[in-house]
């Protein structure tokens, strides 16, 4: 026998001025290897159509599709239902603007964020077609990869309790991706470049170490790891910054 | 109505999409793009293999070229490609990969000495050079004479992606996500841009430019199983049919990958058989050797997936209750390899099938994966049709790959012809004035919001969307799938033309208030299934067998009346599309021969 499964979504659409936040309560029989995608797809075609949320890739790759999940932030799609208990409560991710119901705006956050970190390569070089690519370490080339793994999900930004209480901060996930980028020998930023964008308190300062971020990422980033080598540098940093202008 | 300006308008925020307004932008022009989700979650992120080049950089390339790659990649379409267009291409891969390790890219590398590998599931060793040590390496793919497909662990379509939105970032180009085009404005000569969805509001907004590029990737959710994303489903394409002036080249030339994972068709990548898993039956046995001694389970796509279909069909697949299967065997390649260089493999098995590749084996069938079919252009780009149109990417037709396209050569088209198309609508922006008459656009403005205006007033009947929808990737899935034969294809288009009637009495069954997805489906059902049609339709024509195109009726593949190009259109009125041909290649440096895999029947040519 399959389990009866009872969903409640918080349903709300800002463009219509009839709505109003609530939740809605749909029931499902549970399949075999039912993923959450599969779940609010079959709600979505069967019971109400009008039902937003995002998924994209379906494959856990893309971050279209986290949400909350009995009150942890993680992606839908690879979230299957028999992990989960009979009762599943399902609401927009926090701290990003709401478009309707488990949908937000996450792609207006994330394009303000990579403008505030700049977060390309700096270099004063030219690209030269005709050139042999620069060489570099195989392991260093992982060693980056390994942080540009972050899907932008935006899963470690609603569970941190810092980005909760304060809207400026940046998050772990910025934070992370400065890490790549400081681990990059063709950036050519200087550690005073990258603190003036990290080395306040809406950057690395604010974190509390709270390790919110790392339990929850999808893609299992050392998050841990990336804030305490930033914060090393960055306080060692701010000491240089002191006594240069002293 | 808020109406937006701009030079370039992109349809579309992948990699082709974003490759070309760098270019554009970087010449100083302006260039908007739009896309249905944030850029960085188009499905170029879901690419995990690699891109290809010829640098010849690790031993197992050693001495590549491009002209390896240029054959590689002719009999790779079964010479169905443009011929003048793959040497364009092939030349210019290898800029495009240094370009991107420029830009950001941590391309795997070369690590000098000895290390082991495995072909066809077993093991040799291989000495790398040590001058050749930290230059970007490569792997096997299928269909490759050479290791020359460059790589970041298995996520290169995200590294890609990434990096080149960072880059558009930086030029401070303007990205409009959750926005859809819905149409394209022209007068029947030129394009002058697009209206389009805004899907947070539900708002029409039009798009005035001076140039208008489709780049909205394939369109694999016209099929039941895809290993596509859901947004994939055919955009561009349906828009630029719409005019019923524009064609779409090869229509019936749709590729099927044989590793998606039963039930969720989610892609594992070539990869796999490339560091040397193997394909195992139900007796746990290769089989693919009988069949391709030579290049066994690396032979080209379409040739893997229809000896996998065949072998099933004679009764040797896995039963399971979503049908029946084969596995993908890797537990060879051990632990520390599959951790490191098919990491999102070993993800993928875990989290949605509760499967580790490290002990058990993946089950796996052929899944529709590429559209070579797309919007037809000319070398430059140039849509053909419409002045001041332009296509890149898998939306296009270019046509590198003519009726198979060889892994890997896909992301590089997306960056090679990106940056190629782009400094040609540079160049035509520089001496190009546009009238953007008011007439033509409140017209078509008119029309796109009266058809949705009768969708969500139910006003010409109440079709599920859903049910049409369902019903139509079933009819493609059923007959017009990997084997092809003329009387399950009449019948594919028999019923679909009855799918496309009822496509136009869709009635909402939700109130279609902002950005409400019943109506964004909807609004693109009709051109969902008239892509089904024109790729049911075209298949029944080609009386042959080329690349991913098996007509059983029809095996041999035909050189004599058949080294074609099909540019179907579409009137305005019709219930089917008009079908015409153009010579595969003007330029024929490499004459039709044997590919050196798959069935070697073939009708001369001259
Ligand atoms: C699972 C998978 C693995 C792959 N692996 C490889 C590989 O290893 N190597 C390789 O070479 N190739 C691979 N491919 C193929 C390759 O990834 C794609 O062909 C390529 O990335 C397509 O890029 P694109 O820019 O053309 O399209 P996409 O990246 O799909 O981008 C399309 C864009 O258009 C937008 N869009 C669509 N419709 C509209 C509309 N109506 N209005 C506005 N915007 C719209 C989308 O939002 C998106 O931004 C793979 C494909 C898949 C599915
Ligand atoms: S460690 Fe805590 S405070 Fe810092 S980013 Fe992570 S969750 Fe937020
Ligand atoms: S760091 Fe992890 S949780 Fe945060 S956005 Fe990236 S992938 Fe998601
Ligand atoms: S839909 Fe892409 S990560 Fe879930």
């Amino acid at each position: 026998m399959s389990r009866g499964l009872r969903f409640n979504v918080f349903r709300y659409n800002p463009e219509d001025g009839d709505s109003v936040p609530h939740s809605d309560t749909f029931f499902l029989d549970e399949t075999q290897s039912m993923s959450l995608f599969i779940a609010l797809t079959r709600i979505r075609e069967d019971q109400d159509s009008s039902l937003q949320f995002d998924f994209c890739c379906r494959a856990g790759i893309c971050g279209a599709c986290a949400m909350m999940i009995n009150g942890r932030p993680g992606l839908a799609c690879h979230t299957l239902t028999k992990d989960l208990p009979n009762e599943i409560t399902l609401l927009p991710l926090p701290t990003f603007k709401l478009i309707g119901d488990l949908s937000v705006d996450s792609g207006t956050w994330f394009r303000s964020t990579h403008e505030k970190l700049e977060s390309w390569i700096h270099t004063d070089k030219i690209f030269n077609p005709q050139a042999e690519e620069e060489r570099m370490d195989n392991a260093l080339a992982e060693d980056i990869y390994e942080l540009e793994r972050c899907i932008e999900c935006g899963c470690c930004t609603a569970g941190c309790g810092t980005v909760n209480m304060r809207e400026d901060f940046m998050g772990a996930v910025a934070l992370n991706r400065i890490a790549r980028f400081m681990l990059d020998p063709r950036d050519e930023r200087s550690e005073r470049e990258y603190f003036e964008v990290v080395g306040t308190d809406e950057g690395i300062f604010g974190c509390m170490g709270l390790t919110g971020c790392e339990d929850v990422c999808p893609k299992h980033l050392p998050l841990q790891k990336q804030l305490g080598v930033l914060r090393r540098k960055m306080a060692w940093s701010a000491v240089k910054h002191w006594f240069r202008f002293r | 109505m808020e109406t937006v300006y701009t030079d370039l308008l992109c349809i579309g925020a992948g990699l082709a999409g974003e490759r070309v307004a760098i270019q554009v932008a970087s010449a100083g022009f302006q260039a908007i793009c739009l896309s249905i989700v944030p850029p960085r979650r188009s499905h170029s992120a879901a690419a995990q293999g690699g891109m290809q080049a010829a640098l010849g950089n690790c031993v197992m390339g050693k001495g590549d070229s491009a002209d390896i790659h240029f054959e590689d990649t002719v009999r790779g379409s079964d010479w169905g490609c443009d011929q003048a267009v793959a040497r364009l291409f092939v030349e210019r891969a290898p800029e495009a990969v240094r370009e991107m390790a420029f830009w950001g890219i941590p391309w795997n590398r070369v690590v000098a000495g000895k290390s082991t590998y495995f072909m066809g599931g077993k093991q040799y060793d291989k000495v790398e050079d040590r001058q050749k040590e930290g230059l970007i390496t490569a792997r096997a793919f299928g269909g490759i004479a050479q290791w020359r497909t460059c790589y970041t662990a298995d996520g290169t379509g995200h590294t890609l992606l990434y990096t080149v939105d960072n880059k558009l970032v930086e030029l401070g180009v303007t990205v409009h996500d959750r926005t859809e085009a819905v149409s394209l404005i022209h007068d029947g000569e030129t394009c002058i841009g697009a209206v389009a969805r805004c899907l947070k509001t539900g708002g029409l907004r039009a798009y005035l430019a001076r140039a208008t590029l489709i780049a909205t990737g394939g369109y694999g959710r016209i099929y039941r199983e895809t290993t596509n994303a859901l947004i994939n489903d055919g955009g561009g394409a349906i828009i630029a049919l719409d005019t019923g002036i524009i064609p779409l080249g090869n229509p019936e030339a749709i590729q099927f990958h044989p590793t998606g994972i039963v039930p969720t068709n989610i892609l594992v990548t070539e990869g796999c058989r490339g560091d040397g898993g193997t394909l195992l039956d139900v007796n746990e046995e290769r089989f693919m050797l009988e069949y391709e001694p030579e290049k066994a389970e690396l032979a080209s796509r379409d040739v893997v997936s229809r000896w996998m279909i065949h072998h099933i069909r004679r009764g040797l697949g896995v039963k399971s209750s979503y049908g029946d299967h084969l596995w993908l065997d890797i537990r060879h390649l051990g632990p520390q390899h599959i951790k490191t260089k098919l990491r999102e493999v070993e993800a993928i098995c875990n989290n949605f099938l509760g499967v580790d590749p490290v002990t058990k084996l993946i089950p796996v069938r052929p899944a529709q994966h590429y559209t070579m079919a797309g919007v037809r252009t000319n070398k430059d780009g140039a849509v053909y049709g419409l002045a001041g149109l332009f296509a890149a990417g898998e939306a296009a037709c270019w046509d590198l790959h003519g009726f198979n396209r060889l892994g890997g050569n896909s992301l590089a088209e997306t960056v090679v012809a990106g940056k190629m198309v782009g400094e040609k609508i540079a160049e035509f922006l520089q001496g190009h004035e546009v009238h953007f008459s008011t007439a033509v656009i409140r017209d078509r403005v008119a029309r796109d919001r009266e058809k949705i205006d009768r969708v969500i007033s139910g006003k010409d009947g109440h079709e599920n969307v859903y049910d049409i929808r369902n019903a139509m990737q079933d009819e493609l899935m059923e007959r017009v799938g990997i084997f092809r034969n003329g009387t399950e294809l009449q019948q594919a288009v028999d019923n679909l033309q009855g799918l496309y009637e009822r496509a136009k009495k869709v009635g909402l069954r939700s109130n279609g208030v902002g950005a409400n997805p019943e109506l964004a489906l909807a609004i693109r059902i009709r051109g969902m299934v008239k892509l089904a049609i024109c790729t049911a339709y075209a298949a029944l024509h080609r009386t042959e067998s080329r690349g991913c195109h098996a007509r059983e009726d029809f095996e041999a593949r035909n050189d004599r009346d058949w080294l074609s190009r099909t540019l179907a259109t579409w009137k305005e009125g019709d219930h089917l599309p008009t079908l015409n041909y153009e010579p595969a290649t003007k330029v024929e440096e490499l004459p039709p021969g044997l590919r050196g895999y798959g069935a070697s029947k073939i009708i001369g040519g001259n």
